[in-house]
């Protein structure tokens, strides 16, 4: 797939014009890193974005025969012990993580100040990453299962994966060691942080599985830390990077409190590994493992805590740019939902109630709580920002925007509470040992029904979104330097 | 803060410290467990049976029913599994040693498996519900895995694993209805699923009347 571009010209000054400003030498500046960096970061924003309908493609097939089992029940490459991994594996490592990736790239120029070379390097990677992805999920398709939950590829895709990730790191380092000299912004924290930690992560989790081959339960430990740390960290730190980022930015006000910056980045970093371990409560191994995670789960309140006061402080008196600006709205979505997540794990992390949710949609709820409700629409808020500025046109549609923003949030919204309380419902039933198995499936089949619906307005979102991307990037979009808002707004634009 | 060793040395630090704790030090608690043996009686459990058993167990990674099914019996204190009678004891690090990959599992939208063998020792019952599930089971959401079985014609002798069939199911006279070879590895599989063997860590919990 390749994305011809014209990036924004920069408009230089005519020679024996007035001298330049400072501002608009910065403005120029801006311009000419963004147009080093367009081809990179449009060639994952352009794959995440195919990826994600692929995703939505089989998540509703998967939600569909949650509740008619005989749905495409012929054909065994869409059984739904096939479909179901294919389409959180599309959501995670097709979706997710080239968003990501691309939103990390335009992050680490803008904020280290320097324009991107090698673009070759991460076009490379780009490519490396999207094989991976597609023999992966074929393989899954075609009944090729390593068994372990997010961790399914089977270890070619794994590798070239790992290799991709390789080539966009040691980029991101380089960028990072040549940065403008001047104080590291937060974002960058979380940038350096994800650029470091996911090569260990999937590096160490996969090596632990297929080449050590630990045994038993092990297995199971190994899966549990792959997985929180995959979505809680990995994830949590380029959404969190955006949401540091965009929140100032758009609305025009300086970080709240460095101080609580600072130590909600470092909480994050020292609990959150932890928190797989909850995931493991009741599970065959000793107990100290589920009681380490649930205590990690509790000591995050205090990122939570710091990161929900420092953005209220900051957004303080710009609430109105949620009805303006759709960076703002996405990113605050965003923002909103990380908090929720967090809490909805320590809940849930609590043996109380994960006696009941544990082997029940709940799980799958938080999950998208994570991927979805907060990394995707921090994502989704970073690409409105983003995308037109590298393309030199703006969205064509703010209709189209809003269409996609309401129908997301709903969507989401609506999938989330009904696996959350789907899952109570399904374990209290399943608990309650005079009901019979039989019943407690009937039971939740109401659930199953609300999911496949959240699906349809779900499509909806992605169809418009994935519309006014496409018009944008073929240019039909409006002139560039005019913002696409919801509203028109008075003085500074975004 | 500022510099990027600082930055990089607590980056390092703290996950260090996470991995170290969530996966090496369990590594070196559980890494090197052995079976139970009893050398009175002449008993080892659990037993690497490998064969059709490894066969079977890659078949059920591939159909993804790790997805909907999960094999672990909690204690009385973690949930109602001994009550809904989906083993006698717990299950603990030591019954899993051999199962590579392990399906702990996360979700039931069917009933545990980890003593399935010890629950239902037929083959056919298990073709018949892999075969129509709904048919077995009313009101189940399982796929059903016809894909899993193959139509022939009988030559001679009817095939001893031919699946008794009525109905609109039924095939045409003179055929018959028989497990593939990755039917047969996966029942072989669900046969040997049984984790009731006493163990010295886990005391017996007595059955509620």
């Amino acid at each position: 797939m390749s994305v011809t571009v014209t990036p924004t010209k920069p408009v230089l000054p005519q020679p024996g014009s007035a001298p330049i400003s400072v501002a608009e030498l910065d403005q120029v500046d801006r311009a000419l890193i963004d147009a080093s960096a367009s081809g990179p970061v449009l060639f994952f924003y352009t794959t995440a974005i195919t990826w994600l309908l692929a995703a939505t493609v089989f998540g509703f097939i998967s939600s569909m025969k949650m509740h008619s089992p005989e749905f495409l029940g012929g054909w065994s490459f869409l059984t739904y012990g096939r479909i179901w991994p294919a389409y959180i594996d599309t959501l995670t490592y097709g979706w997710a993580c080239p968003a990501g990736m691309g939103t990390l790239i335009w992050l680490m120029v803008r904020l280290c100040r320097v324009s991107l070379r090698k673009p070759a390097l991460l076009v490379f990677g780009g490519i490396f990453w999207n094989i991976g992805v597609t023999v992966g999920v074929v393989n899954i398709l075609l009944g090729v299962n390593s068994g372990h939950a997010l961790l399914e590829f089977p270890s070619s895709a794994s590798a070239i994966l790992f290799i991709a990730y390789s080539l966009i790191a040691i980029w991101g380092v380089a960028v990072f060691e040549n940065r403008r000299p001047g104080p590291v912004y937060v974002s960058l924290w979380y940038l350096v942080g994800a650029l470091f930690w996911f090569p260990w992560l999937y590096g160490a989790a996969n090596l632990m599985l297929t080449v050590l081959h630990v045994r038993g339960v092990m297995q199971s430990i190994v899966v549990a830390w792959f997985g929180a740390n995959f979505i809680g960290l990995w994830m949590g730190a380029i959404g969190l990077a955006s949401v540091y980022y965009f929140i100032p930015k758009v609305t025009g006000r300086p970080v709240a409190s460095y101080y609580l910056a600072s130590i909600g980045f470092w909480s994050f970093a020292l609990f959150y590994p932890w928190l797989g371990g909850a995931h493991l409560a009741g599970s065959p191994v000793p107990v100290w493992m589920p009681t380490m995670g649930i205590a990690a789960s509790i000591m995050s309140v205090v990122t939570l805590a710091t990161v929900f006061v420092n953005f209220a402080m900051t957004m303080r008196g710009s609430y109105n740019m949620i009805y303006h600006s759709p960076t703002i709205r996405f990113t605050f979505y965003g923002a909103v939902a990380f908090i929720v997540t967090g809490l909805v794990n320590m809940i849930g992390s609590f043996r109380s109630v994960d006696r009941l949710t544990h082997f029940t949609e709940f799980g799958a709820g938080e999950l998208h709580l994570g991927v979805y409700a907060f990394f995707s629409m921090a994502m989704f808020g970073a690409i409105y920002y983003i995308a037109p500025r590298l393309v030199g046109c703006e969205w064509l549609s703010a209709t189209m925007i809003r269409l996609h923003f309401w129908a997301s949030a709903y969507g989401i919204g609506l999938l989330i509470c009904m696996m959350l309380f789907g899952g109570l419902a399904h374990g209290s039933a399943m608990d309650n040992t005079g009901q019979p198995f039989e019943s407690v499936i009937e039971m939740g089949q109401p659930y199953m029904r609300g999911q496949t619906v959240a699906w349809i307005v779900l499509i909806i979102g992605h169809a418009f979104f994935t519309i006014n991307f496409l018009l944008m990037i073929l240019r039909f979009g409006k002139p560039a330097g005019q913002p696409t808002l919801f509203a028109p707004m008075e003085g500074e634009p975004h | 803060m500022k510099t990027f060793p600082a930055i990089f040395t607590g980056i390092f630090a703290t996950f260090a410290l996470g991995w170290a704790g969530a996966v090496m030090i369990p590594q070196f608690q559980l890494g090197g467990l052995q079976p139970q043996v009893d050398e009175e009686m002449g008993d080892i459990y659990p037993i690497n049976v490998g064969g059709v058993t490894d066969q079977g167990r890659r078949v059920y990674a591939s159909e993804g029913c790790f997805y909907c099914h999960s094999q672990q019996v909690r204690g009385k204190f973690d949930g109602s599994d001994i009550e809904r009678g989906w083993g006698g004891r717990r299950t603990v690090a030591r019954d899993y040693i051999y199962d590579d990959p392990i399906f702990l599992g996360s979700m039931r939208k069917g009933p545990d498996l980890a003593n399935a063998g010890a629950r239902t020792t037929k083959p056919e019952s298990f073709y018949r519900e892999l075969y129509d599930p709904r048919g077995a089971v009313p009101g189940s959401t399982m796929p059903s895995y016809r894909y899993l079985f193959t139509k022939r014609k009988i030559s001679g002798q009817r095939s001893v694993d031919a699946l008794d069939l009525a109905g609109p199911d039924a095939p045409e006279p003179g055929y018959e209805i028989v497990p593939t070879g990755e039917a047969k590895a996966l029942v072989g599989y669900l046969l040997s699923l049984d984790r009731n063997h006493a163990l010295k860590e886990v005391p017996q919990e007595a059955k509620k009347k």
